[in-house]
């Protein structure tokens, strides 16, 4: 079992969302969130003050899969969330020691999908 | 010798004024702010509050003389009012007889402010900041100020030719309205329309934008009558009373088709209910009003949700689908419903046997909206020939708040 994270960019959440839904990964988290990577963030002017490297808007996926969904998964990320320039975000793989479905009390893999 | 003046008049208009100018900004500003997108709030409202102070200034240099100025071949104003010079505080009794020439003058501004914001609706998340501002300011020139002075104006040819129109159906709602959908068609689509739902991302502004709509129409309306009389009473009745018929109707036809009735449903039907009985107000009495408000509420939706649908250009806000066909079918219905005994000035519709004045309301407003829509298109393509009307694709994903405006609506953290 793995969790994948993924930073995207907040207007690639669409293609993202239905190249994951093409290879059958339907369980997800979304989440609003701020960062930034080599862009450096980027400069807002309010009342003629320049606000410097303010953090970029970016979308979190949360998704945990079995081992066997682990490549179609990534894959699936990576073709839909790229477009070629800086700031189109990272995704990490951690190994998921356990996941529990509250309703029904199973456990393992069965519980993720 | 000089009209009087009475107070009691220039109270009412004065509020009247104020009540106009709100329709504008705040509430077509969180209307269309609440149905766009986080990333293009500002720049939609913008459009808005910048509306408000370009034509604030247009309409005292030359807008307000070419609309109302002294009559050139029945057509437009001539500039002679240019700055202003010789409208004072003496009455103009060929428009209000009561209020000061100036009062009339600020009163009319308002209407010249809030015409060309209807249409930005239409080409919202996408056109460019000095693209509109261009645009506007040209549309208000060339379309708004001639179509008022045909209708409003001393001398205009479809006034004399016996064409009513109360507050604005065709002068403000036809006009700015087929405009918005030459407007889509001529930008074309936002990127992702249709196909992916593009969600309004504030449904609470689009309500308060509606309401504050709904309010500063009674001075739109009322307003009108250029007089706190009996007219003006009516005029405010049959307002809030199409208002609430047109929402009824768009809500309950949505728990019909749909299985719910929606708040965004109940406010666009007030909106097109009040766009419809603009031309009519002042005219109609309230039981014709109902009559008006059910037909807003039933034809308006047909426009938004099936023939937009169906040919799928992206009026993006629905300003024609509201405004325009609301205001051409207002023009309409006052040809049907009118009654001089509502108001000795106005005219006897159809329903009251005067078959002829139905035909006089469908040439005028035909006439407006094959000219505006004709200017209009022009005005696009020069304005797009030396400007540009788009942003740039990564700039319209990125929105137009950042990248025309350099600001964001709302963070994320502290």
């Amino acid at each position: 079992m793995k969790l994948v994270i993924a930073i995207i960019q907040s207007h690639k959440l669409d293609e993202v969302m239905k190249a994951l839904d093409d290879k059958q990964v339907y369980l997800k988290t979304v989440t609003n969130v701020l960062g930034c990577g080599r862009q450096k963030g980027d400069t807002e002017v309010y009342r003629g003050v320049k606000e410097a490297g303010n953090l970029l808007k970016k979308v979190r996926l949360e998704i945990a899969v079995n081992d066997n969904y682990l490549e179609s998964t990534i894959q699936a990320i990576m073709n839909s969330a790229r477009t070629g320039k800086i700031g189109d975000g990272k995704i990490f793989v951690v190994d998921l020691s356990q996941c529990y479905r509250i309703r029904t009390g199973e456990m393992g893999p069965v519980a993720i999908g | 010798m000089m009209q009087a003046v009475n107070y009691t008049d220039v109270v009412f208009i004065l509020l009247a004024t104020a009540l106009v100018m709100l329709m504008t900004t705040p509430g077509l500003a969180f209307f269309y702010g609440g149905l766009v997108r986080r990333k293009n709030v500002l720049s939609t409202m913008m459009q808005s509050f910048v509306m408000l102070c370009l034509v604030s200034l247009q309409w005292i240099f030359g807008g307000y003389s070419l609309a109302f100025g002294p009559d050139v071949g029945h057509f437009v104003g001539n500039l002679s009012w240019f700055g202003l010079h010789g409208v004072g505080m003496a009455p103009n009794p060929d428009y209000a007889a009561t209020i000061p020439h100036q009062l009339f003058m600020v009163y009319q501004m308002m209407f010249a402010v809030i015409t060309p914001a209807l249409i930005t609706g239409a080409f919202a998340e996408r056109m460019k900041f000095s693209s509109c501002v261009v645009f506007c300011l040209l549309w208000t020139t060339l379309v708004y100020d001639p179509v008022c002075h045909w209708v409003w104006g001393s001398g205009g040819w479809l006034k004399e030719r016996g064409v009513l129109d109360f507050a604005g159906g065709i002068v403000v709602h036809a006009t700015s309205g087929i405009s918005a959908l030459v407007c889509a068609l001529v930008l074309g689509r936002r990127k992702g329309y249709p196909g992916h739902g593009i969600p309004p991302h504030n449904m609470t502004y689009a309500l308060l934008g509606a309401s504050l709509l709904w309010f500063g129409w009674f001075g739109f309306n009322a307003g009108s009558a250029l007089a706190a009389n009996e007219v003006a009473v009516s005029a405010f009745i049959v307002t809030n009373t199409a208002a609430a018929a047109a929402a009824l109707v768009w809500m309950a036809i949505e728990w019909r088709v749909i299985g719910k009735p929606t708040a965004l449903g109940g406010a666009t039907g007030a909106v097109a209910g009040l766009a419809t009985i603009t031309p009519a107000a002042g005219f109609v009495a309230p039981l014709f009003a109902v009559v008006i408000g059910v037909l807003a509420g039933g034809c308006c939706y047909m426009a938004v949700v099936l023939v937009k649908q169906r040919f799928e250009y992206d009026d993006s806000l629905d300003a024609f689908g509201v405004h325009g066909i609301g205001g051409i079918l207002g023009v309409i219905a006052t040809g049907l419903f009118a009654q001089k005994a509502i108001n000795p000035a106005g005219n006897n519709g159809l329903f009251f046997s005067n078959p002829s004045f139905l035909n006089t309301q469908l040439f005028g407003v035909f006439v407006a909206i094959a000219y505006a829509a004709l200017l209009s298109f022009v005005i696009l393509k020069a304005v797009d020939a030396v400007l540009g009307l788009r942003v740039k694709d990564e700039e319209e994903v990125m929105g137009l708040d950042h990248t025309q405006h350099q600001e964001s609506a709302y963070t994320l953290i502290d």
